[in-house]
């Protein structure tokens, strides 16, 4: 049970850190262009 | 090191941003080009391409107009046109706000899943309490936030005493959600947070797709757009020149318009002699003369020289705006038109809520009292909540829209596939939608190699639409152009250059061979060779009309032109053409085939089309078409060929089908659960395994739509 407590506070969290990621992802632009994103690794910086 | 600190400050301070579209885009080398190569240009400080949506945006010095931009990225080797300031996007505000609903839902959802798991594995007493407030915990603010798209909308159908899909969608949620909360609370055995959740988790993966399928379509168009332009220099009484916004011109002033520009307002020309393109009007590719006293229109590209026009009507008074409010008027029957899902709620929600009550009052006569018939009644509610309404009918639209979208259609959204598949009669315009709308240089053939490699040189040294016209001829050929001196361009007159001591010329012809047609010279020493040009029958129009008749759909030519240049169309398509239409008879004889019971396609291109084509059950543009035309119809097709005209409506109507099939299965599944429900046996895990292998059942069923468009 002492376990429990423990546990599900912290995969709730987990949780929670992943959606937050996931909301400053959307909120940094990181999904407006997914081609170019695609394309740009090609690109060689010099 | 010390002053740079300040000097960046100072940049950030004056830096303004532009939006340029650049539909050539394609590849990592352009974007590489384009991103590189900008801010060599004085006065550029970076720029950011969007390749999805083919837009580069420009931070650059506020003195930079946007003819100076454009002029930089065409240096580049690519066409640009500006986009007016965007402005807040609204759709693309939405389609976020659905994605965060959707993941905060998914989230939700897999935690409660997680604790429900353990109750359905034999968790007790305590430990089962405790689970349940944690579910609660989640599922609570998970409604609250996540359930808002389908409560509002819900909330607006009420208020105007209609019913749509997300009334029973908002009432299964919330009651469900507040019986589980009350279980909670008296410590029950069984609470469905996870169900509701996970309900909502499926409806808003649907509504997600519906929205990512119109954004994409709406980035293909948007950057396809040309039309108007942002603004333009005027000239004030001193002589000097300064950019105006579009928005800021008014009657009386004067502007300078250079060739390969756009016009910004309607006005006259004052001083200087040009040709203007009016093809977005009139869907003519000959451009038109014009001089001094000639009346002019926003929109119009100015091609030969440059010129300076009086300002006559500016903002909404312009004739392109006159045009965009009719077809504003002619689109609004369109908003009206109900889609097949909310049609099936209609009959749906109160059949459930019907039944709902029915087991509650059974039970109740029964005499299990009222907690117990009020938990099956929210069983029931649960049971029978449409997923297949809300998630089916967007993943069949989804799935057949990517296949189409392989096949260069972009369809608008899903009531657009709707109403494809309902049309019975297709309308076309003529001249650049069953033909090519562009002039294609006739009998290439009957030129030795030399000649048409001085042809495509001196061709490729102007952009009137009939020089392009022979570049893109001649470049198809793999001709290798001449080397060429002094090449120099008359306006007005043509091209003329020098080939091994030789002169050459590409000109207006001398004599007036032709009155009708279109038709250039080409000179060499004291040859000379008369190029005609003629707009050609796009190569698939006469089988895609027949393949349309097969199908069962009557058609009919509707064109502004004259007769007689119908003739020949009419008789190689075998269909009846009417000629001499002006936009509004367009728009009534729309009006005489609705009354007369058909549902009417619309295929056209030129803005004098526009308001048939929001007027018209369903349409479609092809990619070449003038920006409002594409903006209006419900889908737009690139290419030379006319065939993906059938292959939508053949599509829109297989996705039709699929979706009738869904509700079907649905109406199976509820056939074998809801006497599960009534009798009191659906337990929160039945729940759960029912709604999701029915879920998976119509999205495996949608899927069938990928090859939809072969």
């Amino acid at each position: 049970m002492t376990g429990l407590g423990m546990l599900i506070p912290i995969a709730l969290f987990l949780g929670l850190l992943g959606l937050a990621a996931f909301f400053w992802a959307l909120r940094d632009g990181q999904f407006d262009d997914s081609e170019g994103a695609a394309v740009r690794i090609l690109i060689d910086e010099e | 090191m010390a002053t740079q600190p300040v000097l960046l400050e100072e940049a950030r301070v004056k830096a303004k941003e532009s939006l340029f579209a650049v539909p050539g885009i394609h590849c990592a080398g352009c974007l590489s080009k384009i991103e590189n190569g900008l801010p060599l240009t004085p006065g550029i400080l970076s720029a950011r391409v969007n390749m999805s949506a083919k837009r580069v945006a420009i931070s650059h010095d506020p003195a930079l107009t946007p003819p100076d931009l454009k002029a930089a990225i065409v240096a580049l080797g690519f066409d640009a046109e500006p986009l007016a300031d965007p402005g807040q996007d609204v759709a693309a505000a939405e389609g976020r706000a659905l994605v965060r609903a959707l993941a905060v839902a998914g989230f939700a959802a897999m935690n409660i899943m997680l604790l429900s798991v353990s109750i359905w594995s034999g968790a007790e007493g305590a430990t089962r309490t405790m689970f349940h407030w944690l579910s609660a915990l989640i599922a609570l603010p998970t409604v609250a936030y996540a359930g808002q798209p389908f409560f509002r909308s819900a909330w607006a159908a009420l208020r105007q005493g209609r019913t749509n899909m997300d009334v029973p969608i908002s009432i299964g949620v919330l009651l469900t959600t507040a019986m589980s909360l009350f279980e909670t609370i008296s410590g029950g055995e069984h609470a469905w947070f996870d169900g509701a959740v996970m309900l909502l988790f499926f409806l808003l993966a649907g509504r997600c797709l519906d929205s990512m399928m119109r954004g994409r379509a709406r980035a293909g168009v948007a950057a396809l757009l040309k039309q108007t332009a942002p603004g333009a220099l005027v000239l004030d009484e001193h002589g000097r020149s300064q950019w105006l916004a579009a928005s800021g011109l008014r009657p009386g002033m004067r502007m300078l318009v250079a060739a390969g520009e756009r016009l910004a307002a309607d006005g006259r020309v004052v001083e200087g002699e040009s040709g203007i393109d009016l093809a977005f009007l009139t869907g003519e590719s000959a451009p038109v003369r014009v001089g001094a006293g000639d009346a002019v229109q926003a929109g119009a590209m100015n091609i030969e020289g440059p010129i300076t026009v009086e300002v006559t009507a500016a903002g909404a008074d312009t004739v392109i705006a006159d045009i965009a409010r009719l077809m504003e008027e002619a689109g609004q029957g369109k908003s009206r038109y109900v889609q097949i899902a909310d049609r099936a709620a209609r009959y749906y929600a109160p059949c459930v809520h019907l039944l709902a009550a029915l087991s509650f009052a059974g039970w109740m006569i029964a005499g299990t009292g009222a907690h117990q018939a009020l938990l099956i009644a929210v069983a029931v509610l649960l049971i029978t909540c449409p997923c297949a309404l809300g998630l089916a009918v967007p993943a069949a639209q989804i799935v057949a829209c990517g296949a189409l979208m392989r096949r260069g259609v972009l369809v608008k959204d899903g009531s657009a596939l709707e109403r494809l598949a309902e049309v019975s009669e297709a309308l076309f315009d003529k001249t650049g939608t069953l033909t090519l709308g562009r002039p294609v240089p006739q009998g290439i053939d009957r030129l030795g190699n030399e000649d048409q490699a001085i042809l495509l040189a001196l061709a490729r040294a102007s952009r009137h639409p009939l020089s392009s016209a022979l570049r893109m001829e001649l470049e198809s050929r793999q001709v290798v152009p001449a080397a060429l001196n002094h090449i120099r361009e008359v306006p007005g007159e043509g091209l003329f250059a020098e080939h091994e001591g030789l002169s050459v010329a590409l000109a207006r012809p001398r004599s007036i061979v032709s009155l009708f047609g279109l038709a250039s010279e080409y000179r060499r020493g004291d040859h000379s060779t008369l190029l005609r040009f003629s707009d050609a029958l796009r190569p698939d129009a006469a089988e895609t009309l027949v393949a349309l008749r097969a199908m069962g759909l009557r058609t009919l030519i509707a064109s502004g032109d004259r007769t007689e240049a119908l003739e020949e169309i009419a008789r190689t398509t075998g269909t009846t053409a009417i000629g001499h239409l002006r936009p509004a008879d367009k728009l009534a004889l729309i009006g005489r085939l609705h009354a007369r019971g058909d549902k009417v396609l619309m295929v056209g291109d030129g803005l004098n089309d526009g308001p048939a084509l929001a007027a018209g059950h369903a349409s479609m543009a092809p990619a070449s078409a003038s920006d409002a035309s594409q903006l209006t119809a419900d889908a737009v097709f690139l290419g030379d060929r006319l065939a993906p005209v059938a292959v939508t409506l053949r599509a829109a109507r297989r996705t039709i089908s699929v979706v009738k099939q869904n509700f079907v299965l649905a109406i199976g599944y509820n056939v074998l659960a809801v006497p599960l429900a009534v009798a009191g046996q659906v337990t929160p895990l039945v729940a759960a395994i029912a709604m999701s292998t029915s879920s998976l059942i119509v999205i495996a069923n949608a899927l069938r739509l990928r090859r939809a468009a072969l």
